[in-house]
């Protein structure tokens, strides 16, 4: 048995109190910063579906105002499903509007998902690292330029130079201007996103690859893309609901009044998505003043919000996928 | 053969000849690889028989690796690597003008160090090949199970062949890899340290394997592994590095290349002796 050791001095291992409560403080406070964010944003998903609520309960029980601004004084859900979205008179067909945004998002992808994985596919497979360390940068650029100048760009250059020269019926707004617009916004997302999920592909299966003797182009298409699929399938998700969610280009270029849309499914129209719906009812230049009518864009972004959350969510099980697989 | 064998002895020339037989299918001579600016291994002169296996052993950063990806110009995967002097295949300079070198890949197989193969099912990894070669598909049955067998594979994998590769053992992985490279019907198999990866069970699977494909192909291995060397190989050749005076940059450089078993019991250069005996490296 070796011999009992000596207690030492109780203190030797209490180390400073001061530094320990000075650390809890700290604690606090980065807790803090990160419990406002949730907290904001839970408030605002609250705000969101309760005015949302509080329109569908207008429709139920119209309350008289509401009523007063209708042709034959009635208010019902049905209300939610006419021909045109015209919030004054009481018409919030919201096909109308889901439509315009699919066309938009349809037409963006259309134009980003082939550049944006072409891009990809040259940035990630072909490119030399000193053409990438170039390239990359200009690619975020155009990722960093304002909505607001590419919605002038759709509205003032792509209407009438791309979208009225193909077409002769095709006004100078137009959905397909729109669209085109918010495809050249998120091309750099799409690229962005399926670049690093290509570059995640491990070099082995490359080189394998070209051991079989397969050409770069053969490895490209049958190797890598296969290999990064899930993330490539996030790309195209993440930038459909951008595509969704984006406001000022088809405010601009789309030409459809947030006050009365008709509803079209034809792209060379002009035609309200639900952001630009939005954005020209809260800017509120036709003074709605009835309430009922007012919160119809509280509901138009429930739906948007219950959309982008979907695809958001999705894109986040493939991109986890493609994490487990390496 | 036999009466070739007998005319040669007849001759009254030099053992070597009956024993230097087999035709030289590749030829290595005066070798120097650069990435960049750095030579990574110099002077290197190998011709490489067929129906052998040729081993490549030393030290870490020997250029062992190097020179063997030059072998089937893999090496112009990576920015600034550069081959000089001549890397003959069937007398055909590898890195003449008129050269593809996806060609190359298809005659100059490849396995490598860690067992790579594609998030595909295992019918897919070995028709990977072939289908990019042109190989109609009514073939693919046939060619699937002659490689699989020819690998010694084909028992634990015949029933899941439409399973991912990816869920096979690391042996198993390697053997698949070489069934892979053996169906897009190469001449030389190249195999960069196949083992290192693998316990030894699967490394001895490996090694039995190698003595059956000698008689349908000709290979050539890396390994850092001597006794493996010493077990598998006809011919070996010993690297090692010298420090480059003008840079002060480690280069590899082939000191010794005989047979195998002379450069296990009497080898020429003293470096290699104490290699071998484990006295250095």
């Amino acid at each position: 048995m070796a011999a009992p050791v000596m207690p030492a001095d109780p203190d030797l291992l209490a180390g400073n109190p001061k530094r320990r409560q000075k650390e809890s403080i700290v604690k606090t406070v980065f807790a803090g910063a990160a419990t406002t964010s949730l907290v904001i944003s839970i408030l605002i998903v609250g705000s969101l579906l309760w005015k949302a609520q509080s329109f569908v309960g207008d429709l139920i029980s119209p309350p008289a105002d509401a009523l007063a601004e209708t042709r034959d004084g009635m208010i019902s859900l049905s209300n939610l499903w006419t021909e045109q979205w015209a919030p004054r008179f009481m018409q919030f067909d919201i096909k109308t509007l889901l439509v315009a945004s699919v066309i938009v998002t349809v037409v963006a992808m259309a134009v980003a998902g082939p550049v944006g994985l072409g891009a990809a596919v040259y940035l990630s497979e072909y490119a030399s690292p000193r053409v990438r360390r170039i390239l990359k940068p200009i690619l975020e650029v155009l990722a960093g330029i304002p909505s607001v100048v590419l919605g002038f760009f759709a509205l003032r250059w792509i209407g009438p130079n791309i979208v009225q020269n193909l077409f002769d019926s095709a006004g100078n707004q137009s959905l397909l201007a729109a669209g085109l617009g918010v495809g050249l916004l998120t091309i750099p997302l799409v690229a962005s996103i399926s670049e690093d999920a290509m570059r995640s592909v491990p070099n082995a299966l490359r080189e394998a690859s070209a051991g079989l003797g397969a050409r770069k182009f053969t490895t490209s298409t049958r190797v890598v893309l296969p290999a990064a699929v899930s993330g490539l399938v996030a790309a195209f998700i993440v930038a459909t609901s951008r595509a969704i969610g984006e406001t000022m280009v088809v405010f601009l270029a789309a030409g459809g009044s947030g006050n009365s849309a008709q509803f079209t499914v034809n792209p060379l129209e002009r035609g309200a998505t639900m952001t630009a719906a939005m954005a020209s009812q809260a800017s509120g230049t036709d003074g709605t003043i009835v309430e009922t009518a007012f919160n119809s864009l509280f509901f138009v972004g429930a739906v948007l919000f219950v959309i982008t959350l979907t695809l958001n969510v999705i894109a986040d099980r493939f991109v986890r996928r493609v994490r487990q697989q390496y | 053969m036999t009466e070739v064998r007998a005319l040669n002895v007849d001759d009254t020339l030099s053992d070597d000849i009956v024993v230097d037989d087999n035709r030289v299918v590749m030829d290595v001579e005066d070798v120097s690889v650069y990435y960049g600016d750095f030579r990574a291994v110099r002077d290197v002169h190998m011709p490489v028989r067929e129906h052998e296996i040729t081993a490549m052993i030393g030290p870490s950063g020997c250029g062992k690796s190097t020179m063997l990806r030059s072998l089937n110009r893999m090496n112009d995967l990576i920015e600034g690597a550069r081959v000089e002097g001549r890397i003959t295949y069937q007398g055909i300079d590898l890195y003449g003008p008129k050269v593809d070198p996806v060609e190359v890949r298809r005659r100059i197989g490849m396995v490598f160090q860690k067992p790579n193969p594609f998030p595909k099912s295992i019918e897919e990894n070995i028709t990977f090949g072939p289908r990019i070669a042109g190989v109609p598909k009514s073939e693919f049955p046939e060619l699937v199970e002659r490689s699989l067998r020819s690998a010694a594979i084909w028992d634990e994998v015949k029933d899941r062949l439409k399973d991912s590769a990816l869920g096979l053992s690391g042996g198993q992985q390697q053997r698949l890899c070489i069934a892979r490279a053996i169906a897009t019907t190469p001449d030389v198999l190249l195999m960069d340290e196949p083992c290192s990866a693998l316990d030894p069970i699967a490394t001895g699977r490996i090694e039995d394997l190698m003595q059956q494909l000698k008689d349908d192909y000709t290979i050539v291995i890396v390994t850092h592994n001597m006794q493996q060397a010493a077990r598998v190989s006809d011919r070996c050749a010993f690297f090692t590095t010298e420090i480059d005076a003008t840079n002060d940059r480690r280069t590899g450089q082939l000191v010794e290349y005989d047979r195998t078993d002379k450069i296990f019991s009497n080898p020429a250069d003293e470096r290699t002796e104490n290699y071998v005996t484990g006295r250095f490296g």
